[in-house]
Parts: structure tokens; sequence; C-alpha cells
């Protein structure tokens, strides 16, 4: 009851009610009892505290009445004077830009990744021109070289299409003497030989048996190189039976040189000849003319026929005949040529490889006109 | 930069909680508010809400006895606006950055910190209040705030006499005062 009594003195005296002489009593109160004191302090705060918070209830409920009360009269829109799709794009503005940011950044990427890997028309027609320019220069060169081929190459040098026959020959002089069959150049308007680097050699015929078929002929070429010494040689001996033979020859058309061995299989040739030797090689047509060789390389005939009736029988001049045919060439007076042969073949002992890259030099393509 | 005369005016009618001056401030501010608060993620509650707490910030002022903005009243409310809408977009997590600025603005930052400080103080006067219940709290409000005299108190509130009301109110204000000390006590370090 003390307490409450004090409470309402201290009320009494924080709002300035007391009389003067009850005043005077109560701040000499305040004075001698610290509690006293403490609480008017509180409570003067406390009371404060209250009045505010009064006079700010009044002011917000006086705050919301005109709010209402204006909003009631229109002076103010209480809608929101945006439209919903102005307040949703106004709300989603970030994430709408974040969206169209990535889907931009994507399309651009994709477009760029088309763009690296797809097909690129324009630059190809580049391209092909460029090729189509390379073609250009490259004709231009092959045609400088036809040209250049053509000029060396004397077009009186290269005899006129369609040789009647052709078939091989062989040198027996490196001064330009060559034997072949006879049956290459009987009859023939003109003959020409070809090496098998591919070049032409005018040739005259200086001597023809058809008995022994055998041609001698002479390269009358003035590009015609000689050849100082020969590599094989001609065997003045008979061959023996059984004896390994090979041949080179032009069984083409072209002057590639074709190589062939076999064996000789009978001292005398068809019905008994004796001037030739039975072979038993594979021959073809153009292979006539083309020298036998023994393992030693020397030249022991020249292929000249094949048997029809019999398979893989051929018949060869023996080189005797060569021997007869110079002899009879130096008897004629009116020839000064001196055909000089070497006896000893230097390729003697060596594989037949490198026999045969000896060989080639000296062997030539026979053609006739 | 002086401060209008009438905006002066304005602000005093505010310090004595004059309804006519609330009135004219609401009209020529309010429309302004509501954009800004809208056009940043706002609703027209929200509006309502800043603009009247501005309007506080702008009373407490009045009441401390300054009515120099050293700026236009507009520019001032605005200013407020922008920072307390901030503030609570801040509060909800909210995506934002920084509201763009259509007008000048000045610093508030001072003011709003007392007015936050008080703030605190009326919402534990308000708990306590509420937490007291009833009949104390109304017995409380028609004595300290409606500044009723007791006699008419204990008519209206079916007490007695004078004593009686009065018995009841020493009790209830007794229990208001430990409440609102005990979380003053929390709240000020």
């Amino acid at each position: 009851m003390e307490e409450m009594q004090l409470l309402d003195a201290v009320e009494r005296y924080i709002a300035n009610e007391m009389p003067a002489e009850e005043r005077a009593f109560f701040e000499q109160l305040r004075k001698t009892n610290p509690e006293v004191d403490q609480l008017v302090v509180e409570h003067t705060m406390f009371l404060q505290q209250m009045d505010r918070f009064s006079d700010w209830k009044q002011y917000k409920s006086t705050l919301h009445e005109v709010h209402v009360q204006l909003a009631e009269a229109g002076s103010i829109q209480e809608k929101a004077p945006k439209a919903t799709i102005v307040q949703l794009w106004k709300k989603y503005q970030r994430v709408v830009a974040v969206a169209a940011s990535i889907a931009g950044i994507t399309a651009l990427t994709i477009s760029a990744i088309a763009y690296y890997f797809a097909p690129k028309p324009a630059s190809e027609i580049r391209l092909l021109s460029q090729e189509l320019a390379n073609v250009k220069i490259n004709q231009k060169r092959t045609d400088q070289k036809v040209d250049q081929a053509l000029m060396n190459h004397t077009p009186s040098f290269r005899p006129p299409a369609n040789p009647k026959s052709g078939g091989t020959g062989f040198l027996i002089d490196g001064k330009g003497y060559l034997v072949t069959s006879s049956h290459i150049v009987a009859d023939a308007d003109s003959v020409y030989i070809q090496n098998t680097k591919g070049d032409f050699f005018k040739v005259s015929t200086l001597y023809v048996n058809k008995q022994t078929d055998i041609a001698v002929l002479k390269i009358v070429d003035s590009r015609y190189q000689p050849i100082k010494i020969l590599p094989y040689a001609l065997q003045k001996n008979t061959a023996d039976l059984g004896e390994e033979i090979f041949t080179m020859g032009f069984p083409r058309p072209t002057s590639e040189i074709v190589y062939n061995r076999g064996y000789l299989s009978a001292k005398t040739g068809y019905n008994g000849d004796t001037s030739t030797y039975q072979l038993a090689i594979s021959a073809n047509p153009g292979n006539s003319g083309g020298p036998i060789f023994n393992h030693s390389g020397e030249v022991i005939g020249i292929l000249s026929s094949k048997q029809n009736t019999a398979e893989g029988v051929v018949f060869s001049s023996r080189t005797k005949n060569i021997f007869t045919a110079l002899h009879e060439i130096r008897k004629d007076s009116t020839n000064e040529d001196r055909i000089k042969l070497l006896l000893p073949s230097s390729i003697k002992g060596l594989d037949r490889v490198q026999q045969i890259k000896k060989i080639e030099d000296c062997m030539f393509m026979v053609i006739r006109y | 930069m002086k401060t209008d005369p009438r905006e002066i005016a304005l602000l005093e009618g505010l310090a004595k909680n004059d309804r006519q001056a609330i009135e004219t401030i609401y009209k020529q501010h309010y429309n302004m508010v509501q954009a800004l608060i809208i056009n940043n993620n706002g609703s027209t509650d929200d509006a309502r809400d800043v603009f009247q707490e501005a309007m506080i910030v702008l009373y407490e002022k009045a009441r401390s006895g300054t009515f120099e903005l050293n700026c236009l009243l507009k520019t001032y409310i605005y200013s407020v606006c922008r920072r307390l809408w901030l503030k609570r977009l801040q509060q909800q997590q909210k995506f934002v950055s920084n509201i763009d600025v259509v007008s000048e603005t000045v610093p508030v930052e001072d003011e709003l910190e007392a007015h936050g400080q008080r703030n605190t103080e009326f919402q534990m006067m308000e708990k306590a209040m509420q937490h007291i219940g009833e009949p104390c709290r109304s017995l409380l409000e028609a004595f300290y705030i409606q500044k009723r005299n007791m006699l008419d108190i204990a008519g209206h509130f079916g007490y007695t006499n004078a004593d009686n009301a009065k018995n009841q109110k020493y009790k209830c204000l007794m229990r208001l005062k430990k409440l609102f000390f005990a979380a003053y006590k929390n709240n000020t370090p």
C-alpha cells in the first residue's frame, strides 16, 4: 500500500500537481532517501516514454486516417498507376535480362561453331581457282618440255609412223655395225634402229644373207656416239648341248628390252640344218635378230625363227655365219668398212644382272619401213 | 539552402499533430513516393508504409525543434523513402542492386538511425502493452494516452470508486514497467 501511495506521490510530483508544502516535504524526502530519488528518475523517464508513445500512436492514427480520407477523396491514387504487365516487367526485368543474355551468348556460340564447321563455299571456289591456275602453269611447263623434246629430236630423225615390222639387233663393232636377222630388213624401204632410251638412228644395210638369215647393218646417223669397247664377244667354237643360254629382244612395240633364258636343246636346226641350233627358250615376234648368249656372255647365235608345229622350239643362226658374212664384206673391194671384232668377253664371270646392264646399251630395236 | 517558410510552417504543424499539415504534405508528395516504391519491386501497401514512416521521421525532426531541412521538403522525403525502401528490400533479401536515382537525394543516415532507435523503443512499449492484457491495457491507455481522470475511468470501467480504479491501475502499471524495463535493458547495451 505504501508503495502505491509513493508512486502516486511521484506521479503527482512529476505532473507538478503537489501543493507547495507537500512538494517541499517530498523534495526533502528525495534528498534523504536515494531509493525515492531513483524511483522519481525512473518514473520520469517512463512517463516521458509513455508520453512519446502516446503521441506517436496518435500521430500514426492521424496519418492512417488522412491516408484513407485522401484515398477516398481521390487526391492520391491508391491503385497502381502502372499496368500489371509493366509491374511484372519491372519485377522480372533482371531475370529476363539474364535469360536474354544467356540466350544471346548461346546463339552466338552456336553460330560461331556452325560457321567454323560448316563448309565454306566462297573460299573453296577460291582454292579451286588457285588449283586451276596451278594446272594451267603445269600445262605450260609440260608444253615447254614437249617443245624442248621436239627441238632435241629433229623431225628428220623421227621416222614416219606405221613401220612394216620390227626385230632386234646388236652391235658387233662399237663404231656402229650391227647384226640382225635378214628377214627383218628384207624388202625394206628404209631401216631405223631405236635404243633403249628411245633415240632413233638411221641405218643402211651392208650385207644380207637369206640362207643363213643374217644381215649386217651400219649406223649412218651423225648423232650416234660410238662405243669403244663392247662388253661381249662372238664365240668361235660350237656350243655344247644343254648349255645354258639367254637372250634379249624387243617383242613389244615400245623400245622396252625383254630378257629370256633357256638352254641349247640340239646342235642342229630344223630338219638337221647344221647352220642353226635348236633352242628351248620362249620367243615372240620381235625377238628375231636377238643375240643368243652363253653364260659367260659370248654370242653363240642369232635368234631367227620358231617352229609352229612344236611348242618351245626356237632356231637360231650360228655365230659362224657372222664370221662368214664379215669375210664376204671384206672381200668386196668397193667396201671400205673395216669391222673389228673383240674376242674376249669382258662380262665373263659377272652375275646375270650386271651382264644385262652392260649388254643393254648395245641392243637396238630394228624397225623396217 | 534556406528552407521555404511555408514548409517550416508545415513542419511546425506536424509537431503539433496538426491534421491540416499532414494532409497537405500527403497530397503533395505521396504519389511521388508511391511511384518510387512501385517502380522498384514494391506494392501500394509498401508505398503507404514507407511514406508513413517517412512522415514519422519528419514528425520526430519537427518535435526535436529543428525545422531547417537545408533542402526542399520533397528532396528530403524522397531521400528518406529511398533509404527506408532499400533497407526493407535488404531485409527481405530481394534481388536489388541500387534504386536508380531519379531525383537528387540528401544524406539522411543520422536521422534514420535515431528514428530506428526510437522505433524499437516504441515497439517495446507496444509489445509490453499487449502482454499485460485486458483490462490493464485499456485502463492504462485511458489514463496515460487518452489522459482521462480517475473518476471518469472508474465509471467507464465499472469500478465502485476512484480508489479501486487507482489500485487496479497501480498493479497494471507495475507490470507494464516491469515488462518494459526488462525489454529496455535487453535492447540497450
